[in-house]
This record gives C-alpha cells, structure tokens and sequence, in this order.
C-alpha cells in the first residue's frame, strides 16, 4: 500500500541452517500501533535488525516513506525517521541520564562536527532531550548515571531518546520486558498516546499490553508471519491458537 | 569531581615548581628530565584521546611520534647543510624554525593517521592493535633502511630550532614552551571531551548500537578522533626530537608506542590529567630506578601491575576516585 509509513517486502534471512525470516512482509501505517508477536527465537529481533539496518536480508527490500532502505547502514535510516528502541538496552552506561537523551538530540540535529562547545550547553539540544525526558517521567533521574538506573527506568530512557529523534516511526522490541506489572501498565499508557506522534511497530510479549493497544497484530512463527489482523480476529484464528496462544494462554 | 580538579592542580604546580626550582639552583639536568615529562604527557594526551574517550588501543603510536620527530631532523638536516630537499620535482628548503617545523609534523602525522585509521579501524579489539603494531613495524623498518637520514644510526642536529622570542637553548626556556604547548592541548582535550563531538565518540565507545541507532556514525566519529590523537602525538615527536636534537628510528619503535600506553594506564585512562601523572612519574621512575638497576623496567612492570590490579583508574582514579558524571563528558 502507498501510504504505509515503514514496509518489509519478502524479507529472507538464514542463519545456516535457521530460516530468521522467511518471506516476510509487513507494513505499518499511520498513526497505527503494529504489533508482532511470536515464541522466542521466532526471528523478532532479526526482523527488527534488518528494517532498522543491523543486519542486511538475504533477499527481500524495507521501505521507509516509500523510499527503499535496504542498502542503507543504521545511522542514515535513523536519520530519515526511525526511531528503535532495543530489548536489551543500548545505552552509554557511564553517562548520566541526560547526556544519553541529549545523545538522541544531537544524532537527529546532525551537528555532531563541534568540538569546543559544551554539548550540555547547547539550549535547543538540552531543551528536546529535557522534554523528552520528563514525558516518559525520568526528569528527575537527568543527572544520575546509568549504570545507576534500575531495569525499569533503563527501558524508559531507551524510549525518551528514541523521543528525542522525533522519528516518523518508531519500533520497539520488547518495551514492557521486565518492567513488572505496574511499569507495563504506564507504559502501554504512554504508547498509546504515542501512536498520534508516529506509528509503532511494536514486538512485545506481554499479551495485556498487545491486546490493549494494537490496532492490527502480526503472528510470526519460525520467520514466518502466519496471520495479520486485528485483536479480534487474532484472537479467534485457530491457526494462532494452536502455533502460538494455545501454548500460553 | 573537586578532588580531581585539586589533584589536576597539584600536579600542575609540581610541574612548574620543579623545574623552577631547578632553574634557581642550577640544575639544568633536572629541567630537561622535566621538559621529557611534558613532552611524553604530550605524546600520551594524543593517544588518550584516541584510548581513552575513543575506546581505540593503538599500539602504533610511535609511528605519529616518529614522524613528528623525522619531520624535526629532515627539515632541520636540510636547513643546517644549506641543501634543498628533492621531492618529486620539487626543491624545498629546509627549515630551523619551530613553527614550520610543528606545521609539517602536525600535518604529516594527521595524513598517517587518517591512511592508517581508514585501514585498521574496520577492525577492533586484538586485530586493531596487531595491525596498529604492524604499522608502527613498517614505519621502524623504513627509517632503518633509510640511509639518507642517518638510517639505523639517526640524525644529529648541533643547533636546537628557533622560536620566536626565546633562547631555546635555555633549558627552563624551552621548558617553558614545551609546557605551554602541553596546557594548551590539555585545554583542548578538556573542552573536546565536553563537546558534542566528545559526547558522541564517548557514546560510541559505550555502545556503538545506541550511537548508529540515533543516527551517528562511530566508525566517521572514531577516524576523526584518531586523526586529532595522531597530529597531537606527531606534534609531541617533534618536541622530543628537539629537545634531544636527535632522532632514531627508536621514536619508531613499539617500545616507545608501550611506554606512552603505559604512563596513561599508570595515569588513569580517559582522564584528562591521567597521561601528565603517569609521565611524572615515568619519567622519575626511569630516573631514580634506572640510576640504581638497569633492570628498572622490571620495576616499572611490577607498578603496573599494581595499578592494574588495585587501581583501575590510574592513580588518578586511586586519588580523584571515579570521573564526575553531572558535569558532563569525562577528561
Ligand atoms: N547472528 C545470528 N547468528 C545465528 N543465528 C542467529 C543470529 N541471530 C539470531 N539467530 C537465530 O535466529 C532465530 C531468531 O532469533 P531472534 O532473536 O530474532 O528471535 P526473537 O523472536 O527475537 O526471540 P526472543 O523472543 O527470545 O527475543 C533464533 O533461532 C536465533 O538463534
Ligand atoms: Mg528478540
């Protein structure tokens, strides 16, 4: 479809003799959250490597606002609009929390050639890493260390600086993982009201949060997307219930 | 945070209170093993931009020193024999001034980082200081070979080079240069680890995943950074080179490229100050050892195998403790 924000068209991806990703295509639209969920090792997390430009697919393309990506190394897709957080965190642990959130700043303005100037001084930069940092309620931790930080608070400035990139999409693997019951509760807040920004490809394994805020859902299954729908016809398929939620649910 | 910035100051003091000291009492010996300390700090401020904030283990950055001093002892060979260089066609004159002389080395070393950065840093870990190593190997070989200066034996220069002002000759004024030049490099290093340009490097050192994800690219960010390690260490050979008035192909050598890695691990890694405490005491370890064994190395092998064991930070961190976080960027 011509209005999809960010697509895989038959994405392929063997590792040996593990098939990653098979034939996958997916599209994520405006303004919508797109979940994919999917058993561990079903090739979440390399879906998500090779739209974002990790990993580069043995066959297959990703477009990005219609523009074909797939020859493209990370920094510049993030540069026209992705914005990625990690299920492992990614993040500088030695630097405070808001040298991390003004790292996002700066990826996205570009002006990273300046070498005399203190970068906690530049005002526009501070200002969107700031805000972005009280939105996702970490404004208070701003001078801590990361490797301070709880797990929780760790996944929440993934997101803050995926904030501060003011991505046209966002894709998230795992946001809620290990963030206990009332941290996922906050955070499926949050994304909700997230989707309005730019839309979400979301990978999560907390069915609560999926089934409260996708509007469509993928089911992935050995690299494979098995069904596409919505909640409700996710939740009736007996393809899905028996590959994937019969085992859980 | 304040506990460094006194220890900073301290060793700052001490280094200017020494030499003038021994400039009051007429020790010039004494003043010229500070002016060695200044200018291995110098050599080692240029590789800890590289290693410390950039995360890159050289072990080839004798080949900057190298050059820094090789563009001291031609420059100064030619200008000495009233013999012009030939170069492709060209005839250039040599030079005994200074300026000229940190130009030419200061550039040459930038060049030599930027070719050798462009083909080792696709590499890291283990393979990145083996083929740092190789090179610094080629660079050894070369200036060995190459008979024109001096080969295995060096070159001699009778006149230290011309600075504008001063008596270079003068051991404290000469200190004094060296000095300045080393403040202000370390006035550099502490405003680029705060820059946008030093958060970035920091970060990709940290995790590489994080910086490509917000649209930085480590590779771009760790050859700049290599370049500017690389010119500085250039910049220092030349000083060293002056203050000895010889050069040998052991500025080459992968001892020198171990010792200036050692007086920063000694130091404190990713410190501002780390390589200037780690020269002093180098330096005075070289002096006051050497005097008594010539197995001082081992000596110098046993302290740091203390500091790696029991200060991971240098003595800088074992003083200062671990780097500030809220002020922003390390140094
Ligand atoms: N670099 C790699 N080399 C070899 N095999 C890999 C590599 N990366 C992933 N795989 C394999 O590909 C498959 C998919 O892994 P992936 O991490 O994408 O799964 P996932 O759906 O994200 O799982 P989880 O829910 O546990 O995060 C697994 O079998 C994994 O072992
Ligand atoms: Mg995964």
């Amino acid at each position: 479809m011509a209005d999809a924000v960010l697509s895989t068209h038959g994405i392929t991806k063997r590792f040996g003799a593990v098939t990653a990703s098979e034939d996958v295509s997916l599209e994520l639209r405006p303004g919508e959250i797109h979940a994919v969920i999917g058993p561990n090792g079903a090739g979440k997390s390399t879906l998500i490597a090779q739209i974002c430009g990790g990993l580069r697919p043995d066959a297959g393309r990703v477009e990005l606002l219609g523009r074909d990506v797939t020859g493209l190394a990370t920094p510049e897709r993030a540069r026209l609009g992705l914005g990625r957080t990690f299920q492992v965190s990614a993040l500088a642990m030695e630097d405070t929390v808001l040298q991390n959130a003004l790292l996002g700043a700066l990826g996205a303005s570009g002006r990273v050639w300046r070498f005399l100037g203190a970068a906690l001084g530049d005002r526009a930069l501070r200002a969107q890493a700031e805000e972005a940092l009280g939105r996702v309620g970490l404004a208070e931790h701003a001078a801590m260390r990361v490797s301070e930080l709880g797990h929780g608070q760790r996944r929440l400035l993934e997101v803050a600086i995926a904030l501060t990139l003011q991505p046209k999409a966002f894709v998230m693997d795992e946001p809620m993982a290990g963030l206990g019951a009332d941290g996922s509760k906050r955070m499926t807040a949050f994304l909700d009201g997230l989707r309005a920004e730019a839309p979400i490809l979301l990978v999560e394994h907390d069915m609560d949060a999926v089934f409260a805020l996708a509007d469509r859902i993928s089911v992935l299954v050995y690299g494979r997307v098995i069904a596409t729908g919505t909640v409700a016809e996710i939740r009736a398929s007996a393809a899905v219930r028996e590959a994937y939620l019969g085992e859980e649910a | 945070m304040r506990r460094e910035a006194a220890l900073n100051a301290a060793i700052l003091v001490a280094l200017i209170a020494v030499p003038a000291w021994a400039h009051l009492s007429d020790e010039p010996f004494t003043i010229t093993l500070a002016t060695r300390a200044v200018i291995l700090a110098l050599a080692a401020v240029g590789l800890n931009i590289a290693l410390g904030i950039g995360g890159m283990v050289s072990f080839g950055h004798a080949v900057y020193f190298g050059i820094g001093g090789y563009a001291m002892g031609i420059l100064a060979s030619h200008a000495q024999s009233y013999t012009p260089m030939e170069l492709f066609g060209l005839s250039i004159e040599g030079t005994k001034s200074m300026l000229v002389i940190w130009l030419v080395a200061v550039v040459l070393s930038a060049l030599a980082a930027l070719v050798i950065g462009l083909l080792s840093l696709r590499t890291s870990g283990v393979y990145f200081i083996m083929i740092t190593l190789a090179f610094g190997q080629m660079f050894f070989f070369f200036s060995i070979s190459w008979a024109a200066y001096g080969g295995e034996d060096g070159l001699s220069i009778y006149v230290r080079n011309g600075f504008p002002g001063l008596n270079t000759l003068v051991p404290i004024q000469y200190f004094g240069l060296c000095l300045a030049i080393l403040l202000v490099v370390l006035w550099f290093n502490a405003r680029l680890a705060r820059s946008p340009f030093g958060l970035a490097l920091n970060a990709a050192r940290q995790s590489p995943a994080r910086a490509e994800t917000v649209g930085l690219n480590p590779m771009r960010l760790r050859l700049v950074a290599f370049v500017i390690s690389g010119a500085i260490t250039g910049l220092a050979g030349a000083l060293f080179a002056d203050l000895n008035r010889f050069v040998s192909p052991t500025m080459f050598s992968w001892q020198l490229s171990g010792e200036i890695t050692v007086l920063i691990i000694i130091g404190g890694v990713g410190r501002l100050m780390g390589p200037v405490a780690g020269a002093v005491v180098f330096v005075a370890l070289e002096h006051l050892l050497g005097g008594l064994t010539e197995f001082w190395h081992i000596y110098l092998g046993a302290a740091l195998l203390l500091v790696v064991l029991f200060a991971r930070g240098g003595l800088v961190g074992l003083i200062a403790g671990r780097p500030g976080g809220g002020g922003g960027g390390h140094g």
